[in-house]
């Protein structure tokens, strides 16, 4: 039993190399962990802002927003894209992993970071909310875990290069990069600007609540903490568009009618995506008009130019795809003989809509310096990203998981049935989740606000009937969705316990 | 695609470009550093304190 441990996948024809499935189990799973203890955290804070019901107090229910926000945006999202990282290079490519210990050190920092943050949140010790904005102080251990975190998370993408530089150097491929392994290679590479900026603003932070540095300076913070907090946002991008090629691919086997522009658009995404961090600055008084608008209006649309493209070539790829199976009778045949039964195919056209028209849009929108102006820390806001970052990346990651599980975990999916079920339930319910948000911070609703009527302020503000219709809607829908995480996680689980064995 | 015999034939220098990840990388930092953070903290390094600020209030 010597490292070199190889198996061949007999679905898909590629060498697997032990440690780097092993690696790939221990994220997978543990990023599932987060995404339940998030998702039943999500749904009590979707309970308590639908007002009839309001379920929270005020004191748990900030607790559970900064919990919810970590948990899911932080390690649900960042542990899964560990183990895509770790599929796009060493399993795509044949290769080796590079230095698996290195990949270890990754997971127990991510983990030790993680359950530090969760357990200062859960004790009361970090009411800050993700954002932690400065002066809010949370126990210096918080900002301790996030370091740990994200040092992690930084490993992991140098296992992903130095995996590439070996696959290379051995020939286990030639010419140029598959199209998905240069996607993961866009998000890695997104990954390490973004978590740069998040050492540079968090090892302060953290010296100043240890009481070690005297000021720290607000604005400073939220430009350097905009730096990783939204570009860690470009990373999921990046790796969810990687997984819509994949799941095109896996599901009706398409091919990109044009790699080269696929490519151009993950370069795009390379040079120009990260700087959009700026539109969470735009009502912020320190920057100018031209910081604002080269960051956000000018460069910033190359970027949505990439996301455009891509959006147009999985559809594209898909349509031609499935026309070749023969689905050629009229325009729409192809969509209608389409598998729609798959979870991975229904997860993937969910999620090419929930971020690209739903997302997309309104993020483009929102991100405008005028209308920012009014949509800034209303509930429009959250309904924006979770129709990016819930309907959209966490959506393909579940499809993606259909595969993983008898690819990577050689179990095959019980209950098939509720499986094909799960999509409609998360990503139906989740994109009208997000709308119903919006639509209530259309009507000037804030975000993140337990009393939203003002009820224990100075003056109170009162909103018409059809707030309260749209906030019960986005609560109803909240639960819709909360049920199809719950299915996925229950799935996820028990397929892993009880599926039975695929043989290698 | 990659067949033997095409392999002198020249290859383009987008994707010589596109192939070096590296390079790429470099890139990315660069544009994201320059044009959001370095511009960004030398506005507010520079940033003047408002003229409705009074001293003795
Ligand atoms: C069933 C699933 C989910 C439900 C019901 C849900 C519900 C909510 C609700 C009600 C809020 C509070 C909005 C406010 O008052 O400002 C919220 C905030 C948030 N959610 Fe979710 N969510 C879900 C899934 C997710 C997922 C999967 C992610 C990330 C991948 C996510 C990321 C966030 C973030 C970052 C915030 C903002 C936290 C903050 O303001 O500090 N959510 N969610
Ligand atoms: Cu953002």
């Amino acid at each position: 039993m010597s490292s070199w441990n190889y198996r061949t996948c007999p679905t898909t024809g590629f060498k697997v190399h032990n440690k780097a499935e092993t690696l790939i189990q221990f994220n997978a799973v543990t990023s599932i962990v987060f995404l339940l203890v998030g998702g039943i955290v999500g749904l009590t804070l979707a309970l308590t802002r639908w007002q009839a019901v309001h379920l929270l107090n005020d004191e748990w229910f900030y607790r559970f927003l900064s919990l919810h926000g970590i948990a899911m945006l932080v390690a649900w999202i960042v542990f899964f894209e560990m183990a895509v990282l770790y599929f796009a290079s060493a399993v795509i490519l044949n290769s080796r992993l590079a230095a698996p210990w290195v990949g270890w050190l990754q997971y127990l920092l991510m983990l030790v970071g993680g359950a530090l943050v969760a357990v200062m949140i859960l004790t009361g010790n970090a009411d800050v909310m993700f954002t932690s904005y400065v002066p809010l102080k949370a126990h210096h251990l918080y900002y301790l875990g996030i370091i740990l975190f994200a040092v992690g998370a930084i490993l992991g993408c140098v296992v992903f290069f130095a995996t590439l530089v070996v696959a290379k150097h051995e020939k286990t491929y030639t010419g140029s990069l598959p199209l998905v392994t240069f996607g993961a290679a866009a998000a890695a590479i997104i990954a390490i600007i973004t978590l740069s900026a998040g050492a540079i603003v968090f090892i302060p932070t953290w010296l100043w609540a240890a009481g070690i540095i005297p000021v720290m300076d607000s604005e400073v913070y939220r430009l350097l903490f905009w730096g990783f907090g939204h570009s860690s946002q470009q990373i999921n991008v990046a790796a969810m568009v990687s997984i819509w090629y994949l799941l095109a691919t896996l599901t009706v086997g398409a091919v990109p009618l044009n790699e080269k522009v696929c490519r151009t658009a993950f370069v795009l995404y390379i040079l120009f995506i990260c700087i959009a961090s700026e539109h969470h600055l735009l009502v912020d008084p320190g920057f100018s008009a031209a910081h604002k608008t080269w960051n956000t209006g000018y460069f910033m649309h190359l970027a949505v130019l990439a996301s455009m493209i891509h959006a147009f070539s999985v559809p594209a790829a898909t349509e031609v795809a499935l026309r070749k199976q023969g689905h050629t009778r009229g325009a729409f045949e192809w969509l209608k003989k389409a598998p729609w039964g798959n979870p991975g195919f229904s997860s993937l056209v969910l999620s090419v809509v929930g971020f690209g028209f739903l997302g997309g849009i309104t993020g483009v929108i929102y991100g405008t310096e005028q209308i920012n102006i009014i949509a800034h820390n209303n509930l429009r806001i959250p309904g924006h990203f979770h129709a990016t970052v819930v309907a959209g990346t966490t959506m393909a990651f579940m499809g993606i998981t259909w595969y993983m599980l008898p690819l990577m975990f050689r179990r095959q999916v019980v209950a098939p049935k509720l499986a094909s079920l799960q999509p409609w339930l998360f990503g139906g319910g989740m994109m009208m989740f997000s709308t119903a948000m919006m639509f209530a911070g259309g009507f000037g609703v804030s975000r993140r606000s337990w009393d939203m009527n003002g009820v224990d302020g100075p003056f109170q503000v009162n909103f018409g009937p059809i707030v309260d219709l749209s906030l019960a809607v986005m609560g109803i829908s909240g639960v819709v969705a909360a049920l199809g995480g719950a299915i996925f996680c229950l799935l996820a689980v028990a397929t892993l316990l009880f599926g039975k064995k695929v043989n290698a | 695609m990659a067949h033997d015999d095409d392999r002198d034939k020249k290859i383009s220098y987008w994707e010589v470009f596109y192939d070096d990840i590296f390079l790429l990388f470099f890139l990315g930092v660069a544009i994201t550093y320059i044009l959001f953070v370095v511009w960004g903290l030398m506005e507010l390094g520079t940033a003047q304190p408002s003229p409705l600020l009074k001293p003795n209030i």
